[in-house]
């Protein structure tokens, strides 16, 4: 059946079954393919959205349970007020290998962020520890995470 | 040329790519983008616009490993530009343009650290040609500034954008003939550059395989035995066909020639049932209600347990094949001060990419068209061709970012399956396996199995080495990655060393990851010298560096190993980590020290780890010294790679195992096959030691080291050996 979804503030409307995950419903159906797959069982973070604000796995959200949530994705990040900072901050360390975990790990680093401005080491890896990088730019995403907010990136 | 094994045929690529070499890098245009529509380009890499924007063509597939910013960057260079006015665009699949255009063993650097730099020094004597002519002077009154050609004499100057049409009258010269740049003049090599494809990759565009779409599209899904091989015995496919979405369902039988080509197992078109729909999600629950029964296999007893089991007994007897005999080695082992035996195990591994293997084909009108994040596009598309009955010349394969490479994309199943699918359908299809299926149909890093014997003389030398090596496949030939070299070190270091090889027959896929080979002798090797310098009393640097000796060079090219080299890093990394103060870390704690020569690349690594009363490992830091020669040529991406293989390793060595039963792979997804995250991830300190050699890669070299710098760091904090992979921290209570 159709829904309507709020998707980086837009109504977009998806004809799917509604047991559909959010991250097939947003990656085939509506185009919007920054989250990514990489395990189906919330094990490894790359499809990272948020969901009024929250970081979530969007391969685990049935596309019938998302109501009138808001789902922010990557796509819309560069004009978060939090995202465009880590994204920026991202880019200036080179953070990325082959890149494919990137957009959930700057999902989970803003909502981080956003919550926390100023995280130390532990915090960074708590709220990261669902992200895998199978390229393992762990240093840099630490780093990145502690320019993006300000600290000394030790 | 097939992908046996990256280590071995090193040469034969050099040799395969230099052949293809310049000459035919010439010959023919890359295809104008908008911005340089209808302009000649000077050479098959580059083009230059009238607004001055050049245009270099990324040779190679990119994984990660950062060689669509390497190797333009090397052109740039040459040619005399402003990084800032180069736009790269990825090349597609044309060996005839290109030479062999792959990623695997750390190989873009030596291969075109001097033919890319003289590939851009033709087009910059090209822009200088025809400023001549325009000047009517000799070339030698012009010199140039980014991306100006300047006439000494009077000062006035051309932008190249303005003589890039005339660029296309002037004969290029002999790329020979050229004076390369003094390195002190460099501008773009040398400095940090980021990805060339960072801003799009932060904003998540769609840059990888799992992204491509096409007009028409539809997606599918596939099943294969997970006995490898086995065929399908009955399928029963009315229920997925009644699954919303799915529109239709069919059985692949299976090339049985695709299917060991060459001797290697599964890199063809395996038995399998594809499952195809209106959205992947339709096409993977089709899948899951498919009855498929799958027909007796030769390989289904095969399991783990009963490897080990005979490797232990192939242990005990007389090696299959002799690879070294050096000396007498039960002569010296029998007059050594101290003699030392033990086993050492590694086990299968799964390369798990983060972005699952996937493909999309189109097939039309009897041509066909690929998107895949391959490693090695060429060969896939040969495969294709065979496996589908086409002319190779009508089938095209672009090459899109892979997220993450290891070694996995150097096999192109996947590719074959969407070429196969697309044609059954007649519609463009996108093929993507589930984690389950990728982790469970993978081109496994073999397992290992080593019995070695070893004696110290009374100063501290190794005098008897003896490996009794298990490995798969035949005694005569190993599966793909699971050989040794007979120059292995320590050969030629040890007076009296014999290695022996035997072999299980294996009915599971194996193929090369990240550092092939290397990424398991170093654990073994490395490992076991660090029981003989303990065994002997000594500082186990101190003992490595002995044993390298004071020739500068010991045996002949392609096996020479460079052991000055190897002791400089040994040194630099002594001196970064404090080695020396070792004795003052804390009780459970303690500093390990490997070294390993892989991909031409010269490491030392020191881990230093604290081990708690219940087991759990922090590694604290990594300290590494590399030396791959005289230049990095880009320091961000090479760091990146060095801290990346480094955590990769300690990853493999703390958690990974594949694990086969009843001939299939226990493991399926990252809850039972664990990668590093964030907070196991250690610091990890690099310094590149230049010494006067040509550049060589960094994919892979820093990985070997690491795990047995680990190992051996375990050791020094807890007294107890770690022999056998991955480490189990419940040999390691208090």
């Amino acid at each position: 059946m159709a829904y309507t979804l709020n998707v980086n503030g837009k109504a977009l409307s998806a004809d799917v079954d509604g047991d559909t995950p959010l991250l097939w419903t947003l990656r085939d159906t509506l185009g919007i393919v920054g989250p990514k797959y990489g395990c189906g069982v919330a094990a490894c973070g790359a499809c990272t959205v948020h969901v009024d604000g929250q970081p979530m796995r969007s391969c685990q959200i049935p596309t019938e349970s998302v109501g009138k949530a808001k789902i922010t994705t990557i796509e819309a990040m560069s004009t978060h007020a939090v995202g465009k900072k880590v994204q920026a901050a991202w880019m200036e360390l080179d953070v990325a290998q082959c890149g494919y975990c990137q957009p959930g790990q700057i999902m989970s680093a803003t909502a981080l962020l956003a919550k926390t401005p100023k995280p130390n080491d532990a915090q960074i890896d708590e709220a990261m520890n669902g992200n895998i990088c199978r390229c393992a730019t762990y240093t840099r995403i630490r780093a990145a995470i502690k320019r993006a907010s300000g600290q000394k990136e030790a | 040329m097939t992908y046996h094994d990256v280590k071995a045929n090193r040469r034969e690529i050099l040799a395969s790519v230099s052949a293809a070499g310049l000459t035919l890098s010439f010959a023919v245009a890359p295809k104008a983008n908008a911005e340089d529509a209808g302009l000649k380009p000077l050479n098959a890499y580059v083009r230059v616009a009238p607004n001055g924007v050049v245009t270099i063509m990324a040779k190679n597939p990119e994984v990660g490993q950062g060689v669509k910013t390497m190797l333009p960057m090397l052109i740039a260079e040459e040619l005399d530009v402003e990084w800032s006015n180069v736009r790269v665009e990825q090349a597609g699949n044309d060996p005839k343009t290109f030479g062999r255009q792959f990623a695997g063993g750390s190989m873009a650097t030596p291969i075109h650290w001097d033919e890319l730099r003289r590939v851009g020094a033709v087009a910059r004597a090209m822009m200088i040609q025809a400023a001549a002519l325009a000047w009517n002077c000799g070339p030698g009154d012009c010199t140039t500034t980014p991306g100006n050609v300047v006439h000494k004499p009077s000062g006035k100057s051309r932008t190249y954008g303005s003589l890039a049409m005339a660029c296309a009258t002037i004969t290029p010269p002999d790329p020979k003939s050229l004076t390369l740049k003094d390195p002190k003049a460099y501008r773009i090599i040398g400095k940090p550059m980021a990805q060339y494809d960072v801003a799009k990759i932060v904003t998540g565009q769609p840059l990888f395989g799992i992204d491509q779409r096409r007009p028409g599209m539809v997606y599918a899904s596939i099943i294969k035995a997970p006995v490898f091989g086995a065929k399908v015995a009955s399928a029963d496919l009315a229920a997925a066909k009644g699954v919303k979405g799915v529109k239709t369902a069919f059985v692949i039988e299976g090339d049985p020639n695709g299917l060991f080509p060459q001797g290697m197992i599964g890199q063809g078109l395996l038995p399998s049932v594809a499952v195809v729909a209106d959205s992947w999600w339709a096409a993977k629950k089709g899948r899951e209600k498919l009855d498929v029964k799958w027909a007796e296999h030769p390989t289904s007893q095969q399991s783990s347990k009963g490897f080990a089991a005979q490797a232990k007994a192939l242990a005990a007897g007389k090696g299959q094949r002799s690879a070294r005999n050096d000396g007498d080695v039960d002569a010296a082992l029998a007059g050594a001060a101290t003699t030392v035996e033990a086993n050492y195990f590694y086990p299968f591994l799964s390369h798990a990419n983060l972005e699952p293997q996937n493909c999309t084909a189109e097939f039309k009108d009897g041509k066909l068209e690929i998107w895949a994040p391959t490693q090695n596009p060429e060969p896939g598309r040969q495969l294709c061709a065979r496996t589908l009955g086409m002319k190779p010349d009508d089938i095209t394969v672009h090459m899109v970012r892979g997220g993450g490479g290891f070694g996995r994309r150097l096999a192109n199943d996947y590719m074959v399956e969407a070429a196969w699918i697309s044609r059954e359908v007649g519609a463009p299809v996108k093929l993507l396996w589930t984690r389950e299926d990728d982790m469970q149909h993978d081109h496994y890093r073999p397992a290992g199995f080593h019995h070695f014997r070893g004696g110290v003389d009374a100063e501290g030398n190794i005098v008897a080495l003896h490996d009794h090596f298990v490995t798969f496949g035949t005694a005569a030939a190993a599966v793909s990655s699971a050989g040794m070299p007979g120059s292995e070190f320590p050969a030629m270091f040890v007076p009296n060393l014999r290695y022996e090889i035997s072999a299980i027959p294996l009915g599971i896929p194996t193929g090369p990851l990240r550092a092939p080979g290397s990424n398991a002798l170093a654990f073994v090797f490395q490992s076991f010298i660090d029981e003989l310098a303990h065994a002997a009393k000594a500082d186990p640097l101190a003992f490595q560096i002995k044993l390298l000796g004071d020739k500068p060079v010991v045996g002949t090219a392609p096996a020479s190993y460079g052991a000055a080299r190897m002791v400089g890093v040994l040194k630099a990394v002594g001196e970064m980590s404090g080695w020396a103060n070792r004795g003052r870390l804390p009780k459970g704690e303690g500093m390990g020290v490997a070294c390993y020569l892989s991909h031409l690349g010269y490491f030392a690594e020191v881990a230093h780890v604290a081990v708690a009363a219940d087991g759990a490992i922090k590694v604290k830091k990594v300290w590494v010294a590399a030396d791959v020669g005289r230049q990095i040529i880009n320091p961000h991406g090479a760091l990146n790679q060095v801290q990346g293989s480094v955590l990769d390793g300690l990853s493999e060595a703390l958690h990974q195992q594949i694990t086969i039963d009843a001939g299939r792979v226990e493991q399926n997804n990252f809850t039972d096959y664990q990668l590093m995250r964030i907070s196991e991830a250690p610091a990890v300190e690099v310094k590149f030691v230049i010494t006067d050699y040509s550049p060589t890669g960094l994919g892979e070299p820093a990985l070997p080291p690491a795990i047995p710098a680990l190992t051996n760091a375990i050791f020094a904090a807890t007294g107890k050996r770690i022999r056998s992979l991955p480490i189990q921290t419940d040999m390691l209570k208090a």
